[in-house]
């Protein structure tokens, strides 16, 4: 792909910057990495509390505390990675006036800490699911292309983001805006058999709806609206394609905004 | 940025930095709109823009192995064509081609985070400066030696003090493997010991051939280091020539622009005088051509113009000329030369003093004056105009310049 023969040369930097990341990231904190681990633990009993105990919300999804906690931990990455990469180039403006290189390297780096955070929080996850039995089926490799597409959507966001941010510092506002109303549009606290049917169809053309009901679907349990089983052929491409547009679209935008960086930083 | 494989030229040394009309204009906003509301206003109002044109239709080769300096004012455009040789800017129009690994020094420990460790700081900025991991292994003893921090090497950055901050920033800079250097002022750094350390690196870099693209204010870096250098004034190239005549070029200039500043401030403050007084200096060479810089053995003139406001009967007319630290090297007025002044009604007058130039070098400032016969000052404007003096064709020093000549008896031939 186009990214990786650009960034050979940048590798090393890239490692370095994401090293960097990840050790401020927890500098001076007792528990340091172990944070990452925490967490999603920390948050699974809330939620089991919660949503199992006091509220009985997903009595009709089995395993409803994992279910709750995937599409918790995976929107988690989107909005962390979303909302640190809005700042990548503006918060390094220093290096980008100084030194020349792909400015795409402080997004990549910046997103590699998120990245490794999100996996140590899959890691619980599926921690809970062997301790609660949940075997997934034999379809389970389909999450792989499922992450992958996740990745494309975050990633290419992210792009979009970090350019725009350059030149309109209201983004930042704009786009915690935008999460948080996402947040609830996205049925990751609730399941969707408990909202309308049309509005539900609705909600799944978004493709953070439709990546994580798949991720529930494949690793969790089989009773999962997706938008595969609901959506009718007119319409269920939407949301997978989507993300890859939005990369495609996001990353020129970002190349074409990169040469003006340093003079607007 | 392109490369190309080989740009030999006649000289048989390739060119490894070839600038073609390089120009770059920045578009200053006067209020810098950086929201959306700002944005989406700005499309009903019209935007104020200062269009700032950095660079104008530069142009320029330097060959492999040469060190070549930049030299301007501020604001010249030295450092913006730095940037774009580093490939942080890019042209407007023109083509910048470099062939070869380029070190950018625009500034010295960037990226340095202060919280790692210093340690860690190397191997971070090495990684900014373009050096894959091994190399810095490879390295790292060498730049902790040169920095002298041999036992401070895991101690967070942040502890450090300036000075120490700045022998690790310059230590690895030195250490970056590159062909190409491209530093920015970054000489006035650490205390003498260091800084002379820098300078035999200098020497170093110039015995192993390496090119060095090298902006600065220091003349005297300049003279000692340059083989070339060229020459900015307001983003246009003024010369590109040997460095002992560009630096020549760059002090007349700057002392020619003081001059001038001075002159101008000058002749806009007096002008706004009501009453009798100095209204303008101008210094003329023997030639009666106006001019800044003159030569000792030759004469000039200095012209003062006054405005007479209320008629003054017998007035004397002066000047002071003063060196540059200040010190009166000459006065005279009409009173000591015993020139009659006559009657003045309202109008304009002009006193034009001719002077044989035996001044030594250096600046000197005129500081003209007009009184009343009973020798109250109507008017006093220190240092109105200044002047430089040059010598002819020998060098002397002190105060004056006097005609001389010097004989040797014995000795052998």
């Amino acid at each position: 792909m186009f990214i990786k023969k650009l960034n050979y040369k940048y590798l090393g930097l890239i490692k370095e910057l994401a090293l960097t990341n990840f050790k401020l990231k927890y500098q001076g904190s007792v528990l340091g990495y172990l944070w990452s681990l925490v967490k999603p633990l920390m948050l699974f009993v809330v939620l089991y509390i919660v949503f199992t105990r006091i509220l009985k919300i997903g009595a009709s999804i089995p395993n409803y505390p994992v279910y709750l906690l995937l599409g918790v931990v995976m929107w988690g990455f989107f909005s962390e990675l979303t909302a640190i990469s809005l700042g990548a180039i503006v918060e390094n403006g220093d290096l980008i006036r100084k030194v020349y290189f792909p400015r795409i390297v402080l997004v990549i780096s910046v997103g590699i800490t998120s990245f490794i955070t999100f996996m140590l929080n899959l890691v619980v996850v599926f921690i809970f699911m062997a301790v609660l039995r949940i075997v997934p089926g034999l379809d389970v490799f389909l999450l792989l292309l499922v992450m992958f597409e996740f990745f494309v959507l975050t990633v290419g966001v992210s792009f979009f983001l970090s350019a725009l941010f350059v030149k309109f510092r209201d983004i930042a506002h704009i786009w915690e805006v935008i999460l948080s109303v996402l947040f609830y549009a996205t049925p990751i606290l609730y399941p969707l058999s408990m909202v309308p049917v049309t509005i539900g169809k609705i909600m799944l053309l978004n493709p953070a709806a439709q990546i994580i009901q798949d991720a529930r679907y494949l690793l969790i349990t089989n009773q999962t609206t997706t938008a595969w089983n609901t959506l009718s052929w007119k319409y269920v491409w939407i949301p997978y394609i989507l993300p890859f547009i939005i990369f495609i679209i996001g990353y020129r935008y970002f190349n074409k905004s990169a040469a003006k960086f340093a003079e607007e930083v | 940025m392109e490369k190309y494989g080989n740009m030999a030229t006649n000289s048989g040394k390739e060119v490894v930095i070839k600038v073609e009309n390089l120009s770059k204009t920045f578009r200053i906003p006067h209020e810098k709109t950086t929201t959306l509301k700002g944005a989406a206003l700005g499309l009903f109002t019209k935007k104020r823009y200062e269009k700032f044109k950095a660079l104008d239709d530069v142009s320029l080769e330097i060959k492999e192995g040469e060190f070549f300096g930049i030299i301007g004012r501020n604001g010249s455009g030295k450092s913006t064509l730095l940037k774009m040789l580093a490939g942080i800017y890019v042209p407007d129009s023109g083509k910048i081609t470099i062939n070869g690994k380029l070190s950018p020094f625009l500034e010295l420990g960037v990226g340095f985070n202060p919280e790692l460790t210093a340690r860690e700081n190397v191997f971070l900025g090495g990684a900014i400066l373009g050096l894959r991991r091994s190399e810095i292994s490879e390295k790292f003893d060498d730049i902790v030696r040169f920095a002298e921090l041999e036992e401070f090497i895991d101690m967070k950055f942040k502890n450090f003090s300036s000075g120490m901050q700045v022998r690790l920033a310059f230590s690895l800079a030195i250490n970056a493997h590159a062909e190409i250097l491209l530093m920015d002022e970054v000489l006035a750094v650490g205390d003498s010991n260091f800084q002379a350390k820098c300078l035999d690196e200098f020497e170093d870099y110039k015995k192993r051939g390496k090119t060095v693209v090298l902006v600065t204010h220091n003349i005297d870096v300049v003279k000692k280091y340059c083989d070339r250098a060229l020459l900015l004034r307001k983003g246009k190239v003024f010369d590109i020539g040997r460095a002992d005549k560009i630096s020549r070029q760059y002090i007349e200039q700057n002392v020619g622009d003081e001059i001038e500043r001075t002159n101008t401030e000058a002749t806009e403050e007096v002008n706004k005088e009501k009453n009798t007084g100095v209204e303008k200096v101008d210094i003329l060479n023997q030639n009666q051509k106006a001019g800044t810089v003159f030569e000792s053995g030759s004469a000039f003139f200095i012209l003062v113009r006054y405005k007479i406001k209320t008629r003054v009967v017998n007035p004397v007319f002066g000047i002071v000329i003063r060196d540059a630290s200040g010190k009166q090297i000459f006065v005279t007025n009409t009173e000591f030369k015993k020139v009659d002044t006559s009657k003045f009604d309202k109008g304009l007058v002009e006193v034009k003093y001719k002077i044989e130039n035996i001044l030594a070098p250096g600046h000197y400032s005129i500081s003209p004056a007009i009184a009343d016969s009973s020798g109250r000052i109507l008017d006093w404007e220190d240092d109105l105009a200044s002047f430089r003096v040059v010598n002819r064709d020998y060098e002397s020093g002190g105060l004056v310049d006097l005609e001389h000549d010097i004989i040797i008896s014995g000795g052998q031939k």
